[in-house]
């Protein structure tokens, strides 16, 4: 195999951390499905609630809202990850 | 021959600059887009609660005295709810932090950018939360038995104290900032997306005249059912969880009677 000129190697590696740079977002939002399985029952919580005691309806829904945004805040780390890997590129910059 | 460019132009940055400070040739500092924005909304609200307050009644005449006074029972009632009596001084804090949280994030409506896709705006206002939990726990126990606490349930813990006591900021900053800024990022890519539908579907048909340059037909109407959720929904939820989370550590620091 013919050596590769200092500007194919760059490219390939250019090409490397790009790959990683796409895999690793798509991992990073992997961390979607816990606030979704986390909400869902939440949600379902508080429906069993309002069913049984309608009366409850609006503490049950303000609780479950406030409930509902921090159990996201996990899903948001991997989002805000997975949009750095995309958009903002870290590691190119490493390759000079 | 197409007439309209059918690239996918999407370009994350950080904060804007919008106002440069020079000194001989290199940049001295700059003015981010959150700081001008920050001082539109408190020049606005200025305008607005001075509106509203100004010739106040024992009983109430008119519309604004009732918005008023309306707005101030409302978070009076919330601190009281879920803080207690005592902390009833803090209700000016959470109003302000609320409202300016919450116009800050409903920016994006009007055409500007978002305060709070700046972490450096939401992190201000959780280092503010930090400070006050801080003191409230140092004026409950005693600077000692501040320093103490960490040391519980058993000495062996405490880097893990310190870290929970560091992450509580730092999770209320990044929830917002993310919250509000993948709404942006998503708005934006949608935006870009419908534009290069457009001009794909402009040269389709062959239409060609220079207000086109301007006019997408398949941005109109499509990013409204995106904004209902990015912008209200999102940003009124995120306002509403940062005091309500506010004044649960708070109310939790200076402990409940």
């Amino acid at each position: 195999m013919e050596s590769m000129t200092y500007e194919q190697t760059l490219l390939l590696a250019k090409a490397i951390v790009l790959a990683g740079q796409g895999i690793g977002a798509g991992l990073a939002l992997i961390a979607g499905i816990g606030p979704g399985i986390g909400e869902g029952f939440a949600v379902g919580k508080a429906i069993e609630t309002i069913g049984r005691q309608p009366e409850a309806r609006s503490a049950a829904t303000s609780t479950m809202f406030i409930g509902c945004a921090i159990a996201e805040s996990t899903g948001i780390y991997g989002l805000l990850v997975g949009i750095i890997l995309l958009f903002v590129n870290p590691f190119l910059k490493f390759l000079g | 021959m197409d007439q309209f460019s059918t690239e996918l132009a999407v370009e994350v940055t950080g904060p804007r600059k919008m106002i440069t400070f020079l000194r001989g040739g290199e940049e001295l500092f700059s003015i981010s887009e959150t700081v001008v924005t920050g001082w539109v909304i408190i020049i606005a609200l200025f305008i607005l609660i001075k509106i509203l307050t100004h010739d106040l009644k024992v009983r109430p005449e008119s519309k604004r005295q009732v918005l008023a006074e309306w707005f101030v029972e409302f978070f009076n009632n919330l601190v009281r709810d879920n803080m207690g009596e005592k902390m009833i001084g803090l209700a000016p804090y959470i109003a302000t932090i609320f409202t300016f949280a919450l116009t800050g994030s409903l920016m994006s409506v009007i055409g500007f950018r978002s305060m709070t896709v700046d972490i450096n705006c939401t992190g201000t206002w959780a280092l503010l939360t930090f400070i006050l939990i801080t003191y409230n726990k140092i004026k409950s126990n005693g600077l000692f038995g501040y320093l103490k606490g960490f040391a519980e349930p058993v000495a062996i813990i405490t880097p893990i104290n310190i870290l929970s006591e560091v992450a509580t900021p730092t999770a209320m900053a990044l929830r917002m900032f993310g919250n509000i800024s993948s709404g942006m990022i998503i708005s934006t890519i949608v935006y870009a997306a419908l534009t290069l539908l457009s001009n794909v579907f402009y040269n389709a048909v062959g239409l060609s005249f220079a207000a086109l340059e301007y006019f997408k037909i398949f941005q109109v109407g499509v990013p409204a059912l995106l904004s209902v959720y990015f912008d209200f929904f999102s940003s009124t939820i995120q306002s509403y969880v940062f005091i309500m989370l506010t004044m649960a550590y708070v109310g939790d620091a200076a402990g409940k009677e």
